[in-house]
């Protein structure tokens, strides 16, 4: 066991700073553990969001030296422990208490975009046939946990607080998952374009850099996504060629 | 939709409580295309020692008009204006120039490692205000797919250059130049034919692509180069300067040309 300094941040909605505690760390233990000892040991009041512990239900998302991670997928030993490890709640949130932020602003944004609608059913019992070739594309999209860390680190959000005009690289890959499927007939690109603010993004690629189930949001979902706007909006010859079809 | 209450003040040029060396790799970006864009354009404006035996530098090729044997039209035109400067790269240079500034990949780096937006993940960045590529000039590079068209004869011309590069005066043979024209044109396809256009024009674009054989295969193999596009940028831009040195040394005799065979 060895002891090491955490600064916390520790606050509201209204303001908050950071707070010292200094613990004893295991072999093995991950930076969910050291909160939780702390709040055992030193601050009861402590408020942090988990459930699963496995990197599986995406609520323990914070930011560990400054770097949007799961706390509970984060182990101490990958971190430099001679000086005090930091720990603050997403940023591109407001927060609740301590490290709970209020992420009910995705729900929203979530309710916006429009539901699968597939084709009608290819047999008589009211079924479909796919080919596997088909999904495999859309198969990566499922694995998100809704981690919301692709959003934290978005600076379209985190530096320039688009809330109301960009959905996210978290809803992009929502997106591109109804999008892309082979069933599905709905059209998802004038919102992409109008309301879901698709062009902020500058593919600066942040957002799959901290998932943490290694979706390859920008090239898979975002980039596959401006390339059907571009189909749509900025190329005259496939412009033209819709007016002649 | 309710705005969202954020309490953070992240807006601080170079703010950010991260303990790594974030700004290490927008200067490693910063420092590998500052290079390469000072070393084209002092080599694209010396309209000189750009051939050597049947080796044409790339910032040369297609040479449409110049004094080489590679020339496809002649030299210069008498039409030309007097008042612009001349050099067959010149004449050809922006077009691979477009290319990789309007590059999905590039225009990432460049955003973080030339203007700071943002100059690092989860750091703060120098302006407040910001426009993506949403309105002119950066919805501008929603054309890159026609950059992308011309991109494609280029490596057509560089891959006919590679071939003509085993054509020497006592017939046909294998030098260091030819090597490296060769490798270069390899590795300029693999970053064209993996750009995210080829990779949307292959089979992107559809939804069901498994009905047509030959689109999914071109999906899946553009897809493979497109898995490495960073790499094959950046592999290609060296090896592109570099058939470019080479040959310049060769012509200047500073470097003898290894012929193996
Ligand atoms: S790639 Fe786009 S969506 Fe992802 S973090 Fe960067 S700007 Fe945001
Ligand atoms: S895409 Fe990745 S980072 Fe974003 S919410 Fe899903 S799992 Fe989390
Ligand atoms: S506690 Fe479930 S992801 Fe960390
Ligand atoms: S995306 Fe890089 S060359 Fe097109």
């Amino acid at each position: 066991m060895r002891n090491v300094e955490f600064r916390i941040w520790r606050g509201d909605g209204k303001g908050g700073d950071f707070r010292t505690y200094t613990t004893g760390i295991d072999d093995g233990m991950v930076v969910l553990d050291a909160v939780h000892k702390i709040q055992a040991e030193q601050a009861n009041d402590l408020a942090v969001r988990w459930n699963c512990k496995a990197g599986k239900c995406g609520s323990c998302s914070a930011e560990i030296n400054g770097l949007p991670r799961l706390m509970c997928m984060t182990r101490m030993n990958s971190l430099p422990l001679d000086e005090p490890v930091t720990i603050e709640p997403m940023h591109s949130f407001p927060p609740i208490k301590d490290l709970v932020t209020d992420v009910s602003w995705n729900y929203e944004v979530k309710k916006r975009i429009k539901p699968f609608k597939p084709r009608k059913p290819d047999a008589a019992d009211g079924t479909w046939r796919m080919q596997q070739a088909d999904v495999d594309r859309v198969q990566e999209f499922r694995k998100c946990i809704e981690c919301f860390l692709c959003q934290d680190v978005c600076h379209v959000l985190r530096e320039h607080t688009k809330h109301d005009e960009f959905i996210g690289p978290r809803f992009f890959v929502y997106t591109a998952a109804l999008e892309m499927h082979p069933l599905d007939t709905e059209d998802r690109v004038p919102d992409l374009k109008e309301t879901d603010g698709i062009g902020y993004c500058n593919i600066t690629t942040c957002c799959r850099q901290v998932c943490p189930e290694h979706i390859t949001i920008t090239e898979n979902a975002i980039i596959p996504l401006k390339e059907r706007v571009v189909d749509r909006y900025f190329d005259p010859l496939t412009r033209l060629f819709r007016m002649f079809k | 939709m309710a705005s969202v209450d954020l309490i953070w003040k992240n807006g601080r040029f170079g703010q950010t409580s991260r303990r790594d060396a974030w700004w290490g790799e927008s200067l490693l970006v910063f420092l590998g295309l500052g290079a390469f864009i000072v070393y084209g354009t002092w080599a694209a404006f010396q309209g000189n020692h750009y051939t050597h035996g049947p080796y044409l530098s790339p910032f040369y090729s297609p040479e449409i008009f110049g004094d080489s044997a590679h020339s496809w039209f002649g030299p210069k035109p008498a039409w030309f204006p007097d008042w612009m400067p001349f050099s067959p790269a010149l004449l050809i240079l922006w077009a691979p120039g477009l290319f990789r500034f309007t590059c999905y990949y590039y225009r990432g780096a460049y955003y973080k490692a030339f203007w700071a937006d943002p100059p690092a993940c989860a750091v703060g960045e120098p302006r407040n205000t910001y426009l993506g590529e949403k309105t002119l000039p950066l919805v501008l590079h929603n054309l890159h797919r026609y950059v992308f068209y011309i991109a494609l004869l280029f490596i057509v011309v560089l891959g006919w250059d590679a071939i003509k590069a085993t054509q020497f005066d006592d017939g046909f043979g294998v030098g260091l130049g030819t090597v490296i024209l060769t490798v270069n044109a390899c590795l300029l396809s693999c970053y064209t034919l993996g750009c995210h256009c080829s990779r949307h024009l292959c089979g992107g674009g559809l939804d069901v692509v498994s009905d047509s054989p030959i689109r999914h295969a071109l999906y899946q193999f553009t897809s493979k180069l497109n898995g490495n596009h960073k790499k094959f940028a950046w592999a290609s831009l060296i090896s592109v300067g570099f058939a470019d040195i080479y040959v310049r040394l060769c012509s200047m005799g500073i470097f003898t040309d290894v012929r193996f065979f």
